[in-house]
């Protein structure tokens, strides 16, 4: 430990408020009692299926497509997945069937 | 009062079970990197139970290895934890009929918790605010307890982790897939891949999920008269109040 006890604690509590606030802010800036903006409402039917997107760009922000292997576990692996997932339709054997593959590629293949 | 309860319960359980999975490879990895780094399971049970948040307790492991700057600690978070506004917007109404337990929903709200809500109405005759408390709190105790696990098991054996962080991947391609598939309309899909893809080519990986929320949504601006015309059905907005 670099920190001391006290400097730890108080650095996570500060990324819990952080954490805290940035998911509480939208329900403070449009309350209940108040009527939502159109548009606002018009963004929580859409956002859903742009968020999750965005979510696998973010995991896969990482990845080198110019240096070795040049996203060959990533892109092996999410075919494997949606191949599988499309075919069982079962998200336990996609998640983990798509996990374990990955960790062997990386772990085994392209070392 | 129960009763209503433990049916929510139940019918939250199954809708956790794929990210029971994703939190106990995550959290475990989580714990036994702490462990690594000098903080005991005590310390990965603080932070799973005050903090919930999976990439953010990443990042807090870094911060935690670094000069003391409780400043910048703070800056990070709010730029890592960024995208959780567009979860607490799409959540709005849903949440506004959960009364008390909202406090609870609003700090719960991780990437896998809004995965599981915004596409998921509980079945007929269960408990709306119920149903989500349970899904959160579920979630937040696989969390716990796989941060714990892992902080326990990191000093006792070691074994290869590399590549198990593919996990979460896998979970949003999943959901991704079943959310294309419930959809006739794939427009708001195929804009957040294609801006974040943008962003990500221009800004870099450290930098691009700011500009790529900003471009979400102006992509959505423009794509709001298109939708509301092909909207053949009427919205009706959840009027439900219960608690």
């Amino acid at each position: 430990m670099l920190l001391t006890v006290q400097q730890s604690i108080i650095i996570i509590l500060t990324i819990s408020v952080g954490t805290f606030l940035t998911r509480s802010l939208p329900f403070i800036l449009f309350p209940a009692n108040r009527e939502t903006p159109k548009f606002v409402l018009y963004l929580g039917e859409v956002l859903p299926f742009a968020c999750i997107s965005l979510l696998i760009v973010y995991c896969l922000k990482n990845v080198s497509l110019l240096s070795a292997p040049h996203g060959l576990p990533e892109a092996i692996a999410i075919t494997a997945i949606v191949l599988v997932h499309l075919w069982k339709n079962n998200v336990l054997l996609s998640i983990g069937g798509g996990t374990l593959l990955y960790m062997l590629l990386v772990q085994f293949i392209f070392v | 009062m129960m009763e209503d309860k433990l049916k929510a319960l139940k019918a939250a359980f199954p809708y956790t079970l794929p990210v029971m999975t994703g939190y106990l490879f995550l959290g475990m990895a989580f714990g036994i990197l702490l462990n690594s780094k000098g903080y005991s399971f005590i310390w990965a049970l603080f932070m799973s139970i005050i903090i919930f948040a999976g990439s953010m307790q990443y990042v807090a492991i870094e911060l935690l290895c670094v000069a003391f700057n409780p400043l910048n600690a703070f800056i990070m978070t709010l730029m890592v934890n960024a995208r959780h506004l567009f979860y607490g917007l799409s959540l709005l109404e849903k949440y506004n009929t959960a009364g008390k337990k909202k406090f609870y929903l609003m700090f719960g709200l991780t990437d896998e918790t809004f995965s599981i809500l915004c596409a998921t109405e509980p079945p007929d005759g269960v408990n709306k605010g119920w149903f989500m408390f349970f899904v959160t709190f579920l979630n937040h105790l696989y969390w716990i307890t796989a941060c714990v696990l892992g902080g326990i098991l990191g000093s006792l054996v070691s074994f290869n982790t590399k590549g198990i962080d593919f996990v979460m991947t896998a979970l949003f391609v999943v959901i991704f897939l079943n959310q294309w598939k419930s959809q006739k309309r794939h427009a708001p899909a195929l804009i957040g891949i294609g801006a974040s893809v943008i962003c990500l080519l221009i800004f870099g990986a450290q930098n691009f999920i700011i500009p790529a929320m900003g471009l979400i949504l102006i992509s959505l601006a423009f794509y709001r008269k298109p939708f509301e015309k092909g909207a053949e059905k009427c919205y009706l907005p959840s009027s439900s109040q219960s608690s």
